[in-house]
């Protein structure tokens, strides 16, 4: 019973229930909605799910990014956009190197979109963490200014390009598995190894609890903070990568549209609070999912896709509302003892998110 | 910014309960003058304002032209109504990133009404009201179940871009006889020669009304002050008695009714066409022009006045452009984001300046 509790306690416990939900209500509008089968020109796996997976890669990627940042406090609204420039200048780099060496184009033009949004992160990071910008407001600008940057990397148009490896990021398989996927379980994997088997994971959550009082107990808040951003910038430019590969073009004004808002809903999903000082990677990996799963269910059913702002909306409205202290000592006061009682924790009370400012 | 916060800036302006009409004038500059730190970013925006259009004027010309100027007005009347419910929720320390969706959704499901044979006016009351429900929802999930400004209401964006694209995904139009096109009429005022006519709309005379009722409740009603105080500290303010709980939710009332409005004025603009993809970005204008205009992000400090400076800041921008020619659009968003940052790095300034 205590176990139940627990599990009901975990947030993403309920973000594993939603999936679980939307496949049911696909399976329920098509019972072979969770089959697979094999393609037979390309010898490759098919299914519903597998689409799932492959689109829910560039969700994971930014929605880990966002998880660090959200945990020291901040917020990183240029995910988005910095999905667009990693894609273009991936797209403008393939197109220009047509004819060399296949492979040789693709890490040229990985190990560029990457660096350059890392360049932009750090530009983020630096403000943030050394002028003492407020996170919101430095990467709003940013926000507005990558997809001008976008824009200006490709002249304004829709570039596309063709590079077989590079197609085969999102359209290939391995073990089945969309290719991905598989890569981003395993930066996943990679960054919460190096998160949690070091110290590191603890210092973002400290920041984000009390960037003072961390400073005094001997974390150096600026590294750190400005770490975050770098790495958010980073997997968000892998996230544009995944996106773009699947079409093989970027749409300056579509790549990554809004998508920041699909990270900072799964990193919510996962449990982690706005208000930063804790993060679960799981926690945000389940969140991406279920927004995959989410999409592709409003497609499934025959609501346009533009009306799945509504439905995330509705998500969240319940998510928030469930983690609030109201709803829980409502649900579970009776039978739970929770010390907190019905009233709020004075610390959680007043203190938007905006106001979180780093003590430099 | 909360464990940086000073005791001066944890103290709310002070209420002018004591002023009389005739010491009114004097009071209100002598304040001006002991407050002129928060209005350095404000007058900056104004330098930078002049110094825009006197370029503009003298590269381009035709810029202090009453047409250039009314039509500038005019098109930006819905902005200037969306910065003045932007400011009020700012100066709470909060944000609203609904207004542009709302925008949207109000729009949309207003011209629907009228085209199902609803009063027109009737229509363009529901609009309004439609806005504001949005911003019942997201100030009692604000106030009542602690969720941050930001997400209650980047939660009500997704839901009234949703719902607007539930509606409708193709542009739909007003009927022809429809009130609404009255908010669009062109009075003349004065009939200059060839095209420069001095016109004024009925949608600019709502702006010009919403900025000053915007002014009134903010800098001279007891509600207002109650606003400044939210967002200068909460407890305080809780502390002194002063109804935060009502104010709150008050304030995101007043966000999104003054979308609903901006909706409606928009709408008349573009001769009652619809779309659900209205006001992409201008949650984002209307954030630029409030800050541009000298309001603290952090809350407690503002003038609703600097964000119409704002607004004018942001449409010279875009005059500019639009004039030059030369200047790539893909441009357009990277100077908006420069000179965002640049009054946010001036804002830092200063408030590090008196946090010392």
């Amino acid at each position: 019973m205590n176990r139940v509790k627990t599990a009901l306690r975990t947030p993403w416990f309920w973000g594993i229930v939603g999936i679980a939900l939307l496949l049911l209500i696909n399976s329920i509008k098509n019972p072979a909605y969770l089959a697979l089968s094999i393609n037979p020109t390309t010898g490759m796996l098919t299914g519903n799910v597998l689409d799932i997976l492959r689109v829910s890669a560039p969700i994971i990627m930014i929605a880990l990014g966002m998880t660090f940042v959200i945990a020291t406090g901040g917020i990183d609204l240029s995910v988005g956009s910095m999905m667009a420039v990693g894609g273009a200048v991936a797209m403008e780099t393939l197109r220009s190197l047509d004819g060399s060496s296949p492979i040789g184009a693709m890490f040229a033009a990985i190990g560029l979109a990457v660096v350059l949004a890392m360049v932009l992160g750090a530009i983020n990071g630096f403000l943030v963490s050394v002028v003492g910008l407020q996170p919101f407001i430095t990467t709003l600008i940013m926000m507005l200014a990558a997809r001008g940057i976008a824009r200006v990397v490709t002249g304004g148009q829709n570039t596309n390009a063709t590079n077989e490896p590079f197609r085969l990021l999102a359209n290939g398989q391995i073990f089945g598995i969309p290719t991905s996927f598989v890569l981003a379980i395993a930066i996943v994997l990679l960054i919460a190894l190096a998160m949690r088997r070091t110290a590191l994971g603890l210092m973002i959550e400290s920041i984000g609890i009390n960037p003072h009082a961390s400073r005094l107990a001997g974390i150096r808040p600026r590294p750190i903070l400005f770490g975050v951003y770098v790495l958010s910038a980073a997997l968000a430019a892998v996230g544009g990568l995944f996106s773009v590969s699947e079409v093989m073009t970027v749409s300056v004004g579509g790549t990554g549209n809004l998508m920041e808002l699909d990270a900072i809903l799964a990193v919510v999903i996962g449990g982690t609070s706005l208000a930063g000082g804790k993060f679960s990677i799981v926690g945000s990996t389940v969140g991406a999912l279920l927004i995959a799963t989410l999409n592709k269910t409003v497609l499934f059913l025959g609501i346009p896709a533009a009306a799945t702002p509504a439905f995330k909306a509705v998500v969240i409205i319940v998510l928030v509302l469930l983690q609030s202290e109201r709803v829980r000592s409502w649900a579970f006061g009776g039978s739970s003892r929770r010390s907190s009682g019905p009233t709020r924790p004075a610390a959680e009370q007043g203190t938007p998110p905006v106001s979180k400012e780093v003590v430099a | 910014m909360s464990s940086t916060r000073t005791l001066a800036e944890a103290i709310p302006p002070v209420p002018n309960l004591a002023e009389t009409k005739n010491t009114a004038v004097a009071g209100g500059l002598a304040r001006l003058w002991e407050r002129n730190q928060t209005l350095i970013p404000t007058l900056a925006a104004l330098v930078l304002l002049f110094g825009m259009l006197i370029y503009a004027e003298v590269a381009y010309g035709r810029v202090f032209h009453a047409g250039t100027m009314s039509s500038l007005l005019i098109s930006f009347a819905p902005t200037i109504i969306l910065a003045v419910g932007m400011t009020i929720v700012i100066v709470s320390g909060g944000i609203d990133l609904s207004v542009g969706a709302v925008v949207a959704f109000s729009s949309v499901a207003g011209v629907m009404l009228m085209n199902i044979g609803i009063d027109g006016w009737a229509s363009m009351v529901l609009m309004i009201l439609f806005g504001a429900l949005f911003g019942v929802i997201a100030g009692v999930m604000v106030q009542y179940f602690s969720v941050q400004p930001f997400i209650a209401t980047l939660a009500m964006m997704f839901l009234a871009r949703g719902l607007a694209s539930m509606l409708s995904t193709t542009p739909i139009q007003a009927p022809e006889n429809s009130p609404i096109h009255l908010l669009a009429t062109d009075w003349k005022l004065i009939d200059g020669p060839k095209v420069n006519d001095l016109t004024i709309t009925p949608g600019l005379i709502i702006a010009v009304l919403v900025v000053l009722g915007g002014m009134f409740y903010m800098h001279r009603s007891r509600s207002g002050r109650t606003v400044y105080a939210i967002g200068g500290n909460e407890s305080s303010a809780g502390l002194m008695g002063l109804p935060v709980a009502r104010t709150r939710v008050g304030i995101y009332i007043i966000s999104g009714a003054l979308a609903g409005l901006a909706a409606v004025v928009y709408t008349a603009e573009v001769g009652g066409k619809a779309q659900n993809v209205t006001g992409i970005g201008w949650e984002l204008d209307a954030i630029a022009a409030v800050v541009i205009g000298g309001t603290l992000l952090t809350g407690g400090y503002g003038y609703i006045l600097g964000s119409v400076v704002g607004v004018f800041v942001i449409a010279a921008m875009r005059l500019i452009i639009t004039k030059d020619g030369t200047i790539n659009p893909e441009y357009l968003t990277i100077i908006t984001g420069g000179v965002l940052l640049v009054f946010v790095l001036l804002q830092r300034v200063l408030t590090r300046r008196r946090a010392s």
